[in-house]
């Protein structure tokens, strides 16, 4: 198994402990970006939380994946603000920039993954969107496209 | 000198980081014998990136709107004491444009906010920080705290508003050699930032209610449940905490006296459901967050089946404030049955959008109008949106009602935890109903039938009356749908999920007619009833549509007329948006 000793030092960390499922995956997740079959398998087998119950966390909360994503994660608020400010717009733009359909989310060369976000708090710069850790506000089909020419 | 730079998460994102930098060169370049610090967001968002600046003789400006090249000119002006005042957005000094805004404002719970370094104690303990946890620990038995709190009147901040006294009693009363406290920082409605502005803004005060709180039920264990979503939140938390520890604050036998106190983050996993109080619970023990039926409230069963309070970030903001100030002092703001002041996440389609206060009772419209300096762009008000998916949408006519739970409650709507969106003519009012419905059914843990699958039928009904396609029953079935959703869902989200539709039919039923009976969106959102057309007499053939167009439908010469292809045509809008002569209508 690939980052066996990254793995097992959190096991460790969270062995035995009361709620420890969420923060387990949580931490576990922010190894690959994404939560392999063979890790949540090995996770449960060494810490005793079932393996279905461990699945159904992972499926229920929206900021578990199990897939790979993309190295920049692209997040596209569509709150209240942003929607009546035009996030369809801006989503539809960043999505036909990336040359994703409606049912991708992530790009072939493996370099962005395109999500729908409910709310960033950051309503008055509406529409907004966060690549990685840096939000960007006041947006325009043509701004998100200069924004995205920063990373290439 | 003193300068002061908004370093929120709105602030960042329009730029101050880069002030903050450019304001510390130049002071070192210069050699200036200025101090330079960090703050949090003071609310003015609109006017982000903003700085506070305390001249050699005592005047106080705030500047808005800044870009780097603002920043040699204001300094200097400043240090000769004759300040620029172009940029100026407020001041005790001055005759500054927003002034008035900040007079309309009462500020306790967003006291510190924009003032103080959230991430230096010091600065809390300097503005009376911590003050009201000692003189609860030396001087106040728990009932007493309990009776002050009651008298306050302070109710619960999150939404459902109940006494927050009396919860407290609840918990205090349940006997158990383990009790646990609990802030609900799971801010998950769209459209709202009241609990970041705090968290991130004056952190400490949240931790000294919490510990009051726990002092009062008899607790040794606390959590914050934060949303993900909100880095810099958790980020300026977790050094709250720390540093609180450190001083003794947080730990063993706090103030000498026999009460100890942990305290840990829970960080969210992205679930809109957790922030019912129950879901909650069961996602900090680390399940699935599906609510559970109460009785027993969590106040007799809640973490791992012990007495728990559990309160928003906002209410235990109040609760220093209370202590130190006194149960009458609070019941001065606000009215007979709410007492004190609500924070709101003020947007939309608004002029001064951002984080404000109000006393509880202030009619809307001054809200609107007053504080919100009204519409933004031309276009005439048409709804104010309260308490995002739970709540609903509120027409002109109603604008005088005040905010206060039973008023706002009474137009359909409920007050929620304090988002307020503005809206224009430009929205469509079947569009937010379908919007938030979106959410909501997305949402749905699935436990009760009828939020599942009602809300799923509710949806598809809402996406075909904005194709086009709608029945005029459509309107009874979905009143239908919606009460039968309202009766048998167990928690507030599917209890409350149809409240947007219900309060667009309720005064937009007009709207709901247009699309269906006239196939026409008045506010010219919803696309399937859209057509783009050029107007011919004013199209001068500068290309600019045709070059924009992502589906190649216009076609035309240069210098003459074009045309768009309706067949090709997406209907995206970037034509309208890119013709600099009107000459591309809306129809």
């Amino acid at each position: 198994m690939e980052n066996k000793k990254e793995i097992d030092v959190i096991i460790e960390k969270y062995k035995g402990k009361r709620g420890a499922t969420i923060p387990l995956l949580q931490d576990l997740q922010s190894i690959e970006g994404f939560l392999r079959r063979e890790t949540m398998i090995y996770a449960s087998e060494q810490t005793g939380i079932k393996i279905a119950d461990m699945y159904g966390v992972a499926t229920f909360y929206s900021m578990f994946r199990l897939k790979p994503q993309g190295r920049h994660i692209i997040r596209v608020c569509k709150g209240t603000a942003c929607h009546v400010s035009g996030a369809e717009t801006i989503f539809h733009a960043v999505q036909s920039r990336l040359n994703l359909n409606e049912l991708e989310d992530t790009t072939n060369d493996g370099k962005y993954t395109l999500v729908e976000v409910a709310c960033l708090g950051c309503c008055s710069l509406a529409p907004v969107m966060m690549i990685d850790e840096d939000t960007y506000g006041k947006l325009t089909p043509d701004s998100v496209g200069k924004i995205l020419d920063r990373y290439e | 000198m003193e300068i002061k730079v908004g370093l929120a998460s709105c602030g960042l994102a329009a730029g101050a980081g880069a002030i903050y930098e450019g304001i510390k060169n130049y002071i070192s370049d210069k050699d200036l014998d200025i101090k330079l610090r960090k703050t949090a967001c003071i609310g003015m968002c609109f006017a982000e990136p903003i700085i506070e600046i305390t001249t050699d003789d005592g005047k106080n400006i705030t500047y808005g709107r800044l870009n780097e090249a603002d920043i040699a000119p204001i300094i200097e002006s400043c240090l000769q004491n004759t300040p620029l005042l172009e940029k100026a957005i407020l001041s005790p000094d001055y005759d500054c444009p927003e002034n008035d805004n900040k007079a309309a404002q009462t500020r306790i719970v967003l006291r510190n906010a924009g003032h103080i370094d959230p991430e230096n104690i010091d600065e809390y303990l300097e503005n009376d920080g911590y003050k009201a946890l000692e003189k609860v620990l030396k001087t106040m038995s728990p009932e007493d705290v309990i009776k002050e709190v009651k008298d306050s009147g302070l109710r619960g901040r999150g939404g459902a508003g109940f006494s927050t006294g009396l919860k407290w009693q609840f918990a205090f009363q349940n006997q158990s050699d383990k009790k646990y406290v609990i802030c609900n920082a799971d801010e998950g409605d769209p459209g709202a930032f009241m609990d970041k502005g705090i968290l991130e803004g004056d952190p400490h005060s949240v931790i000294e209610g919490m510990l009051i709180c726990a002092y009062t039920i008899g607790a040794d264990e606390g959590y914050v449940y934060c949303r993900a979503e909100y880095p810099l939140a958790v980020r300026h938390l977790k050094k709250a905490i720390a540093d609180a520890e450190e001083r003794g604050i947080i730990g063993k036998n706090i103030f000498g006296s026999d009460f100890s106190f942990d305290l840990h983050i829970k960080e969210g996993a992205g679930a809109f459901v957790c922030g019912e109080e129950t879901a909650l619970i069961g996602s900090i023990e680390g399940k699935r967050g599906m609510p559970n039926l109460r009785p027993p409230f969590p106040a007799k069963s809640g973490l791992w089946g012990k007495p728990t309070n559990n309160n928003n970030v906002e209410t235990y903001g109040n609760i220093s404030w209370i202590i130190l100030h006194g149960a009458a002092e609070y019941r001065k703001y606000g009215t007979e049955n709410c007492a004190g002041t609500k924070a709101f996440a003020l947007t939309g389609k608004i002029k001064n959008s951002g984080l404000i206060e109000v006393p509880m009772g202030t009619p809307l419209r001054e809200v609107i109008y007053g504080v919100g300096g009204g519409m933004k762009f031309d276009k005439p008000f048409k709804a104010v949106q309260l308490g995002g998916p739970s709540g609903g949408c509120i027409p002109e006519y109603l604008l005088d009602t005040p905010v206060e739970y039973e008023s706002i409650m009474k137009t359909g709507a409920i007050m929620g935890s304090g988002g307020m969106v503005v809206m224009d003519t430009d929205t469509c009012m079947i569009d937010i109903a379908r919007f938030f419905l979106n959410f909501t059914q997305n949402e749905s843990c699935g436990k009760c039938t009828f939020c599942r699958v009602g809300t799923k039928r509710m949806l598809e009904i809402l996406n075909r009356i904005t194709r086009g396609e709608g029945v005029m029953e459509d309107i009874d079935t979905l009143e239908k749908l919606a009460h039968q959703i309202i009766d048998t869902s167990l928690c507030g989200l599917g209890k409350s999920a149809p409240n947007p539709v219900l309060t667009t039919i309720k005064y937009f039923r007009d709207e709901y007619i247009a699309h269906i009976v006239d196939k026409k969106c008045p506010a010219g959102v919803c696309t399937a009833l859209l057509k783009y057309t050029i107007d011919a007499s004013k199209c001068v053939g500068c290309t600019a549509c045709a070059r924009k167009c992502p589906a190649d439908a216009i076609t035309g010469q240069v210098k003459q007329v074009h045309v768009i292809d309706q067949d090709k045509c997406i209907k995206c809008g970037a034509c309208y948006e890119a013709c600099r002569f009107d000459a591309v209508i809306k129809v």
